[in-house]
């Protein structure tokens, strides 16, 4: 079952297209009022967009500047190549400081590696803490969105899921419901040994971490636990301080349309001597996974100058019809297009950038100013043997203007609705629904021969 | 007097070729003279969106043939311009013959609006259509070419004409090329909520200024026999008192 087979089954699901509309049109709206709201909201992304590009350009500088500050405030740094490796490494932190229960903050790159599933594999019993990503994991499912993983979830599906795996009284308040979830992940916080999180944004010259998030679970797991663990792509290192604070003036406004998120965490090191909170031992995961082969091809690098604020997904006519979990993996929508192929994250991964209709409404939000219908047809340039060989054809018939013109007209007159076309075996399942949908105007003559006609 | 070389995209040729007479008429009536170069067929667009630039390179090197000497080209659909202005430079980027000719080329064509607005000056083609119409913008039109003004300037000056604003206007319809063969279960659903939203303004006319859009939303008009017309904006502009492009 490939994209179009799950995001056909999406469309016929009424609820699941009620929360998609709901949703997207709300994290729209909401992103258009603060952006209205800004003096001038283009310099803003063109600067985020040029720190995004100029950090890509110093990488390696930026990630060894990163490495000493972090050593130097008595941090552990890691670099991983692979998905496995990463597993590895946080297995044997784990394992190191007699680690049995853990808690993680909401991070793509760790559902991209599939960490649960490799820390449950260690016997360490981890829980996700952020509410929508607790669902997901109560529901044994990847998140369907960047920002708001549970979206594709109505809260009669959470109540139900609550009282299944949680033993509670089935309650569709939706502040009742939160505080089922706090409930029982408050008692988990503090049991834990170790915190999980992702990082936003590093800052190389301090060797700190921006944390950006609404509710406050990930402070919490990164304060309570004796252990910080923090997993980043490579590509998530700026140089200063100042750049990472321009990032940060879009990243809750793309993301949420908020002017800032409820908390935003600068995280340097494990405590201090002096200090009184943070956790004792503190490791830097740095993993590539694919990345740094992209990173060095000019016509795909800038995938990577993404922010990850969601917003593409929002504004994406596609994405509020299919949904995030028919793009098969942990990234959807524009996004999900570009990255899923290019680093092999799923068997399938190669049709998703045919899935887009070009309208380039992700690439008019996108704070970082990606382009990716641009990116998505180079990815279309690269795909194997997707498009169809008869395409082949069409270079020499359009060489031959009389042979093209009759062709078409013999089509058009033969089957004006493309009625018998669409009985075709092999055209069937697709020209049959598309025609199922519209009726093609009837036959007329062709532009060129009424012009002749009429100028001579 | 400036003399334009009209670019007839296939969908035009086949199947909407009164949208061609309307161009050009529109355009005759702003003192220009039109030429129709002789031999034109397909633009590349359709394997280039396919990730088939080989092919759609050939057929741009062609289509430079067919339109060398040109003075200016207009065309009257938004993604096929936007194929001869933004990709073939990109295309031809490494071929010492054609490429100076693409990107010259790109310089000199036009979408219709953009050439009557921007080049002419032209706000009011003295057309006249009594009714009330939605104008679906097009994602060629408004994101990839950034023609948001020019339409709706020649619109406004139609007499009798009231333009409905309506709802979630900038989305997709959900053609895309080949997108609605590939995906065509996704496609319908998107030309469904574009329907629905169009419909919930009542308007009489949908208006749009790309001629695959066009396509897409006749097609549901005609198969759910809906008492509303799909024009394209060179027909309203030829429209007049008596006499109309939209015969």
């Amino acid at each position: 079952m490939g994209f179009r087979e799950r995001s056909a089954a999406a469309v016929c699901d009424s609820n699941a297209q009620a929360v998609f509309r709901k949703a997207a049109e709300q994290f729209k709206s909401e992103r258009e009022k603060v952006f209205a709201a800004l003096d001038d909201p283009e310099a803003n992304r063109r600067k985020v967009a040029e720190i995004r590009r100029r950090s890509l350009a110093n990488l390696p500088a930026l990630l060894e500047l990163l490495e000493s500050k972090v050593i130097a405030r008595g941090g552990q740094v890691h670099f991983a190549q692979t998905a496995g490796e990463a597993n590895a490494l946080v297995q044997d932190i784990a394992r190191a400081h007699g680690v049995r229960k853990a808690v993680k903050g909401k991070s793509m790159v760790s559902e991209e590696i599939r960490l649960n599933k490799a820390l449950m594999e260690a016997d360490v019993d981890v829980v996700e803490t952020d509410l929508g990503e607790y669902i997901c994991q109560l529901a044994g499912e990847l998140p369907s969105h960047m920002v708001a993983p549970a979206v594709h979830m109505s809260k009669e599906q959470v109540a139900q899921l609550f009282t299944e795996h949680l033993g509670e009284p089935l309650d569709f308040d939706i502040p009742g419901l939160t505080a089922i979830a706090r409930k029982h992940l408050r008692k988990r916080f503090l049991e834990a040994d170790m915190g999980i999180t992702g990082v936003n944004v590093a800052i190389a010259e301090s060797g700190t971490f921006m944390l950006v998030e609404n509710e406050g679970n990930i402070r919490f797991s990164v304060t309570a636990p004796k252990v910080h663990v923090a997993i980043m792509t490579l590509e998530k290192v700026v140089a200063t301080l100042e750049d990472a604070m321009s990032i940060l003036w879009l990243l809750p406004r793309s993301a949420a349309g908020q002017d800032l998120s409820s908390y935003v965490s600068l995280l340097s090191g494990p405590r201090r001597q002096d200090e009184t909170d943070g956790p004792e031992a503190f490791h830097l995961i740095i993993l590539d996974n694919g990345r740094s082969l992209i990173m060095a091809d000019p016509l795909l690098r800038d995938v990577f100058a993404c922010i990850r604020c969601g917003a593409c997904l929002n504004v994406c006519p596609v994405w509020q019809k299919a949904g995030g979990h028919a793009y098969g993996g942990v990234y959807s929508g524009p996004l999900g297009s570009l990255l899923t192929p290019i680093l092999g994250l799923h068997p399938d991964g190669w049709e998703l950038p045919f899935a887009c209709t070009q309208c380039g409404a992700c690439a008019e939000v996108c704070p970082a100013k990606l382009e990716q219908p641009k990116l998505l047809l180079e990815l279309r340039r690269r795909a194997k043997g997707r498009s169809n060989p008869a395409m082949g054809l069409v270079p020499w018939a359009a060489s031959k203007p009389q042979i093209w013109k009759q062709s078409l007209q013999l089509l058009r007159r033969l089957d004006p609705r493309l009625s018998r076309l669409a009985r075709v075996p092999g055209l069937r399942s697709r020209l049959g629904i598309w025609t199922r949908a519209r009726t093609m105007p009837g036959r007329e003559k062709p532009f060129s021969d009424q012009w002749r006609k009429l100028r001579g | 007097m400036p003399t334009v070389s009209l670019f007839i995209p296939c969908l035009v040729e086949h199947v909407y070729p009164q949208v061609g007479l309307s161009a050009a008429r529109v355009l005759e009536r702003a003192g220009i003279q039109v030429e129709v170069p002789p031999g034109q067929t397909c633009c590349g667009q359709p394997p280039y969106k396919q990730g088939r630039i080989n092919d759609a390179a050939s057929m741009a090197r062609r289509f430079l043939d067919v339109f060398q000497g040109a003075e200016a080209v207009v065309g009257p659909t938004a993604s096929c311009v936007a194929m001869i202005r933004q990709n073939y430079p990109d295309l031809l980027a490494e071929d010492k013959v054609y490429g100076p000719l693409a990107e010259d080329l790109a310089q000199k064509t036009f979408e219709l609006s953009e050439y009557l607005v921007n080049r002419l000056g032209l706000k009011d083609t003295g057309a006249s259509l009594p009714g009330k119409a939605v104008y679906h913008e097009s994602c060629q039109m408004g994101r990839v070419l950034g023609l948001k003004e020019e339409p709706r300037l020649l619109l406004d000056s139609v007499r009798s004409l009231e333009i409905l604003p309506f709802a979630r206007q900038d989305r997709c319809c959900g053609m895309g090329g080949q997108f609605s063969y590939d995906y065509p279960e996704l496609s319908a659903e998107l030309l469904e909520d574009k329907m629905a939203d169009i419909q919930a303004a009542s308007p009489d006319y949908v208006i749009t200024a790309e001629v695959s859009c066009m396509l897409n939303l006749d097609g549901y008009v005609r198969k759910h026999g809906l008492p509303l017309r799909v024009l394209h904006l060179a027909q309203v502009l030829d429209s007049a008192e008596g006499k109309n492009g939209i015969s």
